[in-house]
């Protein structure tokens, strides 16, 4: 019981700090599941952001991959809960509110001012995800040709996902 | 045009949820504007950016903004629970096989690979977007001070409401001249 009310809180806080989507909030999860907590390692980790990334629906659904390695379907129900419960409920509570300011003055400047804080957090978790996953000299050659991809080319992030997987296959 | 009913925006939601592999927000668009035309593309464009702007998952605080537009508090329940349920379903699926075979030999290694190329994929994320940004001069600032907190492992409700004003106080000025 502890343990879920443990993981309640924990993805709780990420919730209403989730600015930009699951990236930004990446390290936090990290610091939170892996160094306070210690329910996984690295490895761990970053394989099942990677399972969340690959498969479809809003990225943010990793931290219910988590829940579920950390304590199974009720974990998962947990983790899940905590991430979206608060966000969902301010954000039906500010419908009435952000109707009525809908193309108001304000909304530039804020999506502007966040904009490059999410960005920060997104690069931050970046190299945390690389720091975890870079292994051995493949595991960096796979990082590096990926960060090109997808910074360079519009093709869908899919195919470096399933070609770092193919690659892995392979030769690790 | 006439307002779709709350079990059309669950059953289009959850196929929005189904279908979206990697980000939700171009599939909602591409399904809510150009194949149901229940939004205009300037009205799509407001409700995401209210999403953006309000904490918490954006693909989630929009599908609430849109459910809330047609179908009310029950609008917004069966939006949120649509995009969701699918995905969810089939995680489950997957980390049940993951607690089962990953630490085989060969599930390891694909997934050590998969996992080098979602690192490579968030950075180059993070590369495209900045540079898309063309950021000022205090706004790339801010941005490396998120860089650098998020490194340290600082907490992240410090880092966000330390940063925050400043994000704010710099795009106001940017867009002010």
């Amino acid at each position: 019981m502890t343990l879920l009310l443990q993981i309640l809180l924990a993805f709780g806080t990420l919730s209403l700090l989730a600015i930009g989507g699951a990236n930004a909030v990446l390290p936090e999860m990290h610091r939170l599941v892996v160094d306070v907590h210690g329910w996984m390692d690295d490895a761990t980790f970053s394989q099942l952001f990677a399972l969340a990334q690959a498969a479809p629906g809003p990225n943010i659904l990793a931290a219910s991959v988590m829940g579920w390695h950390i304590a199974g379907g009720a974990g998962m129900a947990m983790a899940t809960i905590g991430m979206l419960l608060p966000a969902a409920i301010l954000a039906y509570g500010m419908q009435g509110l952000t109707q009525r300011l809908r193309g108001n003055t304000w909304l530039k400047p804020a999506q502007f001012g966040l904009v490059p804080l999410a960005v920060g957090l997104i690069a931050g978790s970046g190299v945390i995800m690389a720091q975890a996953a870079g292994t051995n000299w493949l595991s960096f050659v796979i990082i590096a040709v990926s960060t090109v991809f997808v910074w360079r080319t519009k093709y869908s992030p899919l195919w470096v996902l399933a070609g770092g997987g193919a690659l892995g296959l392979l030769l690790l | 045009m006439k307002a779709p009913t709350n079990r059309a925006l669950f059953l289009t939601y959850l196929q929005i949820g189904l279908t979206s592999f990697g980000g939700v927000n171009a599939w909602a668009r591409h399904m809510l504007v150009e194949k149901r035309g229940w939004l205009t593309e300037q009205e799509y464009a407001e409700t995401l950016g209210i999403g953006q702007v309000l904490p918490g998952p954006n693909a989630l605080n929009t599908a609430i903004g849109v459910g809330v537009r047609f179908g009310g508090a029950m609008g917004a329940l069966a939006c949120a629970l649509g995009l969701f349920a699918g995905p969810m379903a089939l995680l489950a699926g997957i980390a049940a096989l993951y607690d089962a075979y990953g630490q085989l030999p060969l599930v390891r290694a694909t997934l050590t690979g998969i996992a080098a190329a979602a690192a490579g994929m968030v950075l180059g994320t993070a590369i495209k977007m900045g540079v898309k940004l063309q950021p000022t001069l205090p706004l790339l600032a801010v941005g490396l001070a998120a860089v650098a907190l998020a490194l340290l492992r600082a907490p992240l409700p410090f880092v966000v409401l330390g940063l925050a004003p400043f994000g704010l106080a710099a795009a106001w000025w940017k867009l002010r001249r």
